[in-house]
């Protein structure tokens, strides 16, 4: 076996060390009638049978890079820079352990330090931990620490338009909690003005689930006004031209990060951004690199303030966190300082120019309208026929149109999400356009 | 290992560069909404090739699985075949969207679907979720699953979680998540489950037990039959920490000693790196008793097609979409690769390897429970006055190892948690265990070459006190 290299006469001479007769007799403490259990599993495969395998699965799926692409909510089909995954593909990071041994990791921990520096500027807060499972579990996250930094406040305040499967996972980890769920239709500002002293946080979407991007000037003030904290779920990219959370007042930020590097991958691993205002640092959970030196003074990093943490803490923790998305935030690390100030402009200029063509192409089509409101990269288009049908019909031709909302909403059967990128060309929006218009007659 | 300074990526800046070339816009430009817009993205600006040096060279000072034997006890570091990494960068997946619909994902769905069963096969359980993104994460699936089976049949007052004390610190930060209190099992004399302090802590408030198996001391737990059926009897739950499913892969079923639901760690026992921290998985497997209660969606088959459901009772959806799918793609490669014999051998390797470690060092460094280990042994490193634990392992990165875990579990004074895996061949334990005995001699003849190390990285060892004190976690300028 290539990966389990002791031979027979490796595994004799070791037992001779060992003073054990057989491999079978280290095993003598498991009860007797459960040991040796029959697998049933398929019969093992060469390395080139099983790729060959995995091809015919993976060939299967619809593909971003053989269709005209205009799904996102959530999931984003963005440029990643062929140095992003080449470099994170190196072994000296992809086969590496949480850095727990600082001398040894500095690769690591100085990525981590660069990720919550950039990060940071991108946030506008100074403090970034280095990652979530994802950005629902990031978010998720950042309604339990204000829900924990106001005791006594027992509600959360969420948009109705927030990605649905997120609202799962939050009410997934605060189900068993005295905290509950509320949720505004409105704007943010509205929201805001009208909360009551219940409230431990208020979460703002920026852009929201069906791509508005609300004013959130202002809003700050009154969350605060009314003693709660105010949370901030962001699309990275959008940050690249928009005001960032930090500069509105947000305390908490949270995004997924998937778009910054990484590929869309069928959903994960995904990354979940969490940063904060510097006085809540030591109430944020996940991992934070932070700068040190050693005795000679030469400077290095270090995982810091870990007296939040499980390992630490135990059951006094802020959050069960252990493993995160590391090389995901590597790529988004990588991505960040590859593009930099001017290239991650750039990347959002062309998709909030893109994105304003396709809606405009789209609105010119009998039959459908496009939402009025301010959007960057994504906007809600209502469809005179059945969504789904649409997208049904055209994703078979390889031009996948958006996320048809009957997906979550049942009710709401002819509106579509369409998400426009630097990836879109004016040809394939034209196309959309052509598609769209053929399939609604 | 590289051992020069390398700056930050701010400070490697000057204005006007950037790493990637980007196309005008081929459509009309729309005005930008004024008053929205930031006035400053204070972001590096590099060239590409900057760029490709400086995370290169960043690389070069990590110790990883590729270039250093990594025997970090618990954390099952084993070599990460590259067939795994092929298979998941396979365009077919990264290019494939979680929201496309089942017509359109049948290959993704169909992967997660034999993983879920094959991963049930393993464990000897009912059904699996993939939803999970690591241990704790799984974890927190399972206390949850437990936590509402209970309540669905109106019994709200079960609000205790048992807690061996060599358990990982994730197990009571989980219990804290979902509002139950721990109760700390001491262990017996042997390393195993006090069963005694387990009978007097079972009442009608326990909602079960939390059990790693084999335990962080690296042994069997022998009364794994005999906890699972007292914590039965008295209306809990057992719940299994699957870290170290590594060293009964093939050889014993957890599910078949009682087991109610259990995390598998796909980042340790089947192969997919850690990558300096993560992605895993910790995909849950759940018995008769809480297969409704799953987190959700899992794959189904219906009518020869594949799609998503929700289980009946579950607690619901634990992330977007469908788990960490990259990871989950390296570990079906593996386990194919592997099939039913080879997750034995696999099993049979790490535990004869430890044995062969132990074996060779347990003369200088003692252990406090002598009895055969598993896939990993905990020895301790105080047996020269004035040389610590901390002390050894920096040393060991001087003889080119990357240090075990040390400190945990917190049971044994001075641990040295180490686990070798089954991918390391004879030479490379014995170069290990030559390098142990030679620092355990350094110890007693020339302690400061150990209180000053290690010598050979890029740094020394780090004020983390002083870190922590004024934290600096970002670029000031």
């Amino acid at each position: 076996m290539p990966f389990i290299p002791n031979t027979d006469s490796d595994r004799s001479r070791m037992l001779a060390v060992i003073g054990k007769p057989s491999v079978e007799s280290l095993f003598g403490d498991i009860p007797e009638k459960l040991r040796y259990p029959e697998l049933d599993l398929p019969p093992a495969l060469s390395e080139m049978e099983i790729l060959r395998e995995i091809e015919a699965l993976a060939a299967k799926n619809l593909s971003s890079s053989t269709c005209a692409w205009f799904l996102g909510a959530g999931a984003y089909n963005h440029f990643i820079p062929s140095l992003v995954p080449a470099i994170a593909s190196r072994g000296e990071f992809l086969s590496a352990y949480t850095p727990y041994q600082p001398e040894v990791s500095q690769g690591t921990l100085q990525a981590i330090f660069e990720y919550q520096s950039m990060a940071g500027s991108l946030f506008g807060v100074e403090a970034m931990n280095a990652s979530h499972y994802d950005g629902a579990t990031a978010l998720a996250e950042a309604v339990l620490m204000a829900a924990r930094n106001a005791p006594g406040r027992e509600t959360v305040v969420l948009p109705a338009a927030l990605h649905p499967e997120y609202k799962e996972v939050i009410r997934t980890y605060l189900e068993p909690l005295d905290v509950k769920i509320r949720e505004y239709a409105g704007t943010p500002a509205a929201a805001a003005a009208s909360l009551d002293p219940s409230a431990a946080c208020l979460v703002a979407a920026y852009p929201d689930f069906e791509g508005r991007v609300h004013d959130l000037s202002g809003v700050a003030d009154a969350v605060h006004a009314a003693g709660a904290l105010l949370v901030v779920h962001a699309d990275p990219i959008l940050l690249g031209l928009f005001k960032s959370p930090g500069e509105l007042g947000a305390d908490i930020v949270t995004a997924e990060g998937q778009a910054l590097g990484n590929a869309m991958n069928y959903g994960g691993p995904f990354l979940g951004m969490m940063g904060a205002a510097s006085k809540y640092v030591r109430k944020m959970p996940g991992r934070i690199a932070g700068q040190a030196s050693d005795a000679e003074g030469r400077r290095g990093f270090v995982l810091t303030l870990s007296a939040r943490e499980q390992h630490i803490r135990r059951e006094k923790a802020l959050s069960n966190i252990c493993s995160n998305q590391g090389l995901v935030m590597l790529q988004a690390c990588i991505y960040l300082a590859t593009l930099g100030k001017n290239g991650l402009r750039k990347v959002a200029e062309l998709c909030w120019h893109k994105a304003h063509y396709a809606a405009a192409e789209i609105a010119k089509l009998p039959g459908f309208s496009v939402t009025k409101d301010i959007f960057f990269k994504e906007f809600l288009v209502k469809t005179p026929v059945p969504a789904q049908s649409i997208y049904d019909k055209l994703s078979r031709r390889c031009v996948v149109p958006g996320l048809p909302l009957s997906r979550y909403w049942p009710d709401r059967t002819h509106e579509l999400l369409v998400c426009v990128t630097e990836m879109n060309t004016k040809e394939q929006i034209d196309l959309l356009a052509a598609s769209l218009k053929e399939a609604s007659k | 290992m590289n051992l020069r300074p390398e700056p930050l990526a701010y400070e490697l800046s000057a204005p006007g560069r950037c790493g990637a070339a980007l196309p005008e816009p081929d459509v009309p430009e729309t005005a930008l909404p004024e008053g929205l817009l930031r006035d400053d993205l204070p972001l590096p600006e590099i060239d590409e090739l900057t760029a490709v040096r400086h995370f290169t060279r960043l690389s070069q000072k990590n110790y990883s699985i590729d270039t250093e034997f990594y025997p970090l006890g618990s954390c099952t570091m084993k070599y990460n075949p590259k067939a795994n990494e092929a298979a998941a960068s396979l365009p077919g997946w990264r290019t494939t969207h979680p929201l496309a619909g089942a017509e359109f994902s049948q290959g993704a769905l169909e992967l997660m679907y034999r993983l879920q069963a094959m991963l049930v096969e393993i464990g000897g359980f009912k059904a699996a979720s993939l939803q999970p993104a690591a241990g704790a994460h799984g974890e927190l699936a399972g206390v949850l699953m437990i936590r509402k089976w209970h309540r669905d049949r109106g019994d709200l007052k079960r609000v205790k979680m048992l807690i061996p004390d060599s358990a990982h610190g994730t197990n009571p930060a989980t219990c804290s998540m979902v509002g139950f209190e721990t109760v700390t099992i001491p262990s017996d004399a042997d390393g195993g489950v006090d069963l005694a302090a387990l009978a007097a802590a079972l009442d009608d408030t326990v909602a079960g037990i939390m059990i790693t198996n084999p335990s962080t001391l690296g042994l069997f737990e022998r009364n794994i039959e005999k906890i699972a059926k007292l914590v039965h009897d008295a209306g809990g739950l057992v719940y299994g920490d699957g870290a170290n499913l590594n060293a009964i892969t093939g050889i014993f079923r957890p599910g078949d000693a009682g087991i109610d639901v259990m995390h598998f760690n796909l980042h340790k026992t089947f192969s997919t790196p850690h990558g300096g921290g993560g992605p895993g998985s910790g995909m849950v497997a759940a018995g008769e008793r809480l297969a409704d209660y799953l987190p959700g969606p899992i794959a189904v088959k219906k009518d020869g097609r594949f799609d998503m459901a929700m289980p009946k009772a579950g607690i619901g959806r634990l992330k977007a979409f469908h788990g960490n799918f990259g990871v989950l793609v390296r570990a079906y490669t593996y386990i194919r690769m592997l099939g039913a014999p080879g997750l034995r051998r696999l099993a049979e390797t790490a535990v004869l390897n430890a044995n062969y470690l132990k074996a060779k060092v347990e003369k200088v460094y003692p252990l406090k429970y002598g009895r055969g280990c598993m896939h990993e042994f905990v020895a301790m490193g105080n047996f020269v006055e004035g040389v610590h634990t901390l002390d050894i392992a920096k040393r060991l990165i001087d003889y080119g190892f990357h240090p075990p875990t040390i400190y945990f579990p917190l049971i044994v004074p001075e641990a040295l948690m180490i686990e070798p895996t089954e991918t390391e061949t004879r030479e490379t334990l014995d170069a290990f265990a030559d390098a142990l005995l030679k620092i355990a001699e350094e110890a007693r003849t020339e302690p400061e070459l150990l209180h000053s190390a290690p010598h050979v990285t890029p740094v020394g060892r780090l004020d983390e006190v002083a870190a922590a004190r004024c934290p600096i976690l970002c670029y000031r300028g």
